[in-house]
């Protein structure tokens, strides 16, 4: 899915708990998540820290989108 | 008699399904579900362990997952270490595939699994060990497990396994030689395979060339505050009554949703329908699956320009590589009419 959009010249960032998947399938631009079933913000944690990791690894994606790479990268995330 | 340990996720140890999935690793002495089928087929050899492991746990905490089974492997003795058959289950391939690795290299002894071809498990690992062609589903069981089973008793007997098409798995990339003395040499074989060419004949090339499927990076946005940003996910993220009836799993369906007037998506008007996963985090917030709270926080910030009309949802699990594909092409036609700059999809 990531290929077939980014083939038409729009950027993509995948945001992906698997990164080696993401990876293997052939995503270029990839920000980890945290899990499968609740990727941007762990129920178990109260909710000013969800929306915080979750603007945060946002963030990082948008950042990621203006960066120009020349390889398969995975940016790194602080929360 | 020669031991075998087997590897097998929280489903087919009778565990339970994706509420389980966060099961953490387990070694049993009673063998349990395929390990059970597996112990019948083998010859001279028996299973003497079940290793158990969530699929969710390993996927999430590959590396503390990899010590805490290495650690229950050690001290026992065994002879060869087979995890699956995974199917078309994508994190129980990762999770068979990375762990068999791991088994090598610490413990030396051979490793075998199974994945349906499109599990992804195949080309991260095929490399690194026998991965047997297996079948779409459980369905298969019997006869993938059989196939483990005859690979099994051959490498234990000592006898070597034949060529990646004789023995059904996916070729490893390991050259096999054969003293063959009825096979023609190689200036003939060619000169056959170039007549066959040019007279538009079927032929067979002895080194296939493996096909690169990588895209192209698509250029980085010069300018965030003048982008247009949409959102696809294929963690299923839906109206509560899933209007465009997509699938649970292998869907060959997505459907487009209108966030023009939405901050935030809310508890009882989204849900997912994803079937690979507890559906309980992304069903009380589904802005934890299509961030569209912090996206909206960052348009009124002016980090970016805008949010795109819609956002783009399908179902990722037992979805053919194809299928995506096809999908993921029918989303980006919407996305470039709607002059969509960049996009941010979210994977489960």
């Amino acid at each position: 899915m990531v290929k077939a959009i980014e083939k038409t010249g729009i950027a993509v960032v995948q945001m992906a708990n698997l990164v080696p998947v993401a990876t293997s399938v052939g995503a270029n631009k990839i920000v980890p998540s945290i899990s499968i079933p609740y990727p941007l913000g762990d129920p178990a944690t109260p909710f000013e820290e969800q929306w915080k990791l979750r603007y945060h690894r946002v963030g990082v994606a948008l950042d990621a989108l203006s960066t120009e790479v020349t390889e398969q990268t995975v940016f790194s995330v602080k929360i | 008699m020669k031991k075998i340990v087997h590897y097998i996720n929280q489903f087919f140890a009778g565990v339970g399904g994706e509420e389980q999935a966060d099961y953490k690793p387990e070694l049993h002495t009673e063998i349990l579900g395929p390990s059970l089928a597996l112990n019948k087929a083998l010859e001279d050899a028996e299973v003497t362990h079940t290793l158990v492991c969530g699929d969710g746990y390993f996927g999430s905490n590959e590396e503390a997952a990899t010590q805490e089974l290495l650690g229950m492997l050690e001290g026992l003795e065994f002879d060869l270490f087979v995890a699956g058959p995974t199917f078309r289950a994508g994190r129980y391939g990762f999770a068979a595939g990375s762990i068999c690795k791991s088994v090598k290299e610490k413990f030396g002894v051979p490793v075998l699994t199974s994945m349906n071809d499109e599990n992804p498990g195949v080309n991260m690992y095929k490399k690194d060990m026998y991965i047997f062609k297996g079948g779409k589903s459980a369905t298969k069981m019997r006869s993938d497990i059989k196939v483990i089973a005859s690979a099994a008793n051959k490498i234990l007997k000592g006898e070597k396994l034949g060529s990646a098409e004789s023995e059904n798995f996916y070729p490893r990339g390991i050259r096999l030689q054969v003293i063959d003395k009825n096979m023609k040499p190689a200036s003939t074989r060619v000169v056959e395979m170039l007549l066959k060419k040019l007279s538009g004949k079927e032929f067979e090339t002895e080194l296939p060339i493996p096909k690169n499927d990588r895209v192209d990076i698509a250029p980085a946005i010069k300018d965030l505050s003048k982008a247009k940003i949409a959102l696809v996910t294929t963690g299923g993220i839906v109206p509560i009554d899933n209007p465009d009836k997509i699938q649970s799993a292998s869907a060959t369906r997505w459907g487009m949703y209108d966030i023009s007037s939405n901050d935030d998506l809310l508890e009882g008007i989204y849900k997912t329908i994803h079937a690979g996963f507890d559906p309980y985090g992304a069903d009380t917030d589904p802005d934890r699956i299509v961030p569209l709270d912090v996206l909206r926080a960052y348009e009124k910030e002016g980090k970016i320009d805008s949010i795109d009309s819609h956002f783009y949802s399908t179902v990722g699990t037992g979805t053919t590589e194809g299928e995506a594909y096809r999908m993921g092409s029918e989303i980006a036609v919407v996305l470039k009419d709607h002059n969509v700059d960049a996009v941010i999809l979210t994977s489960t």
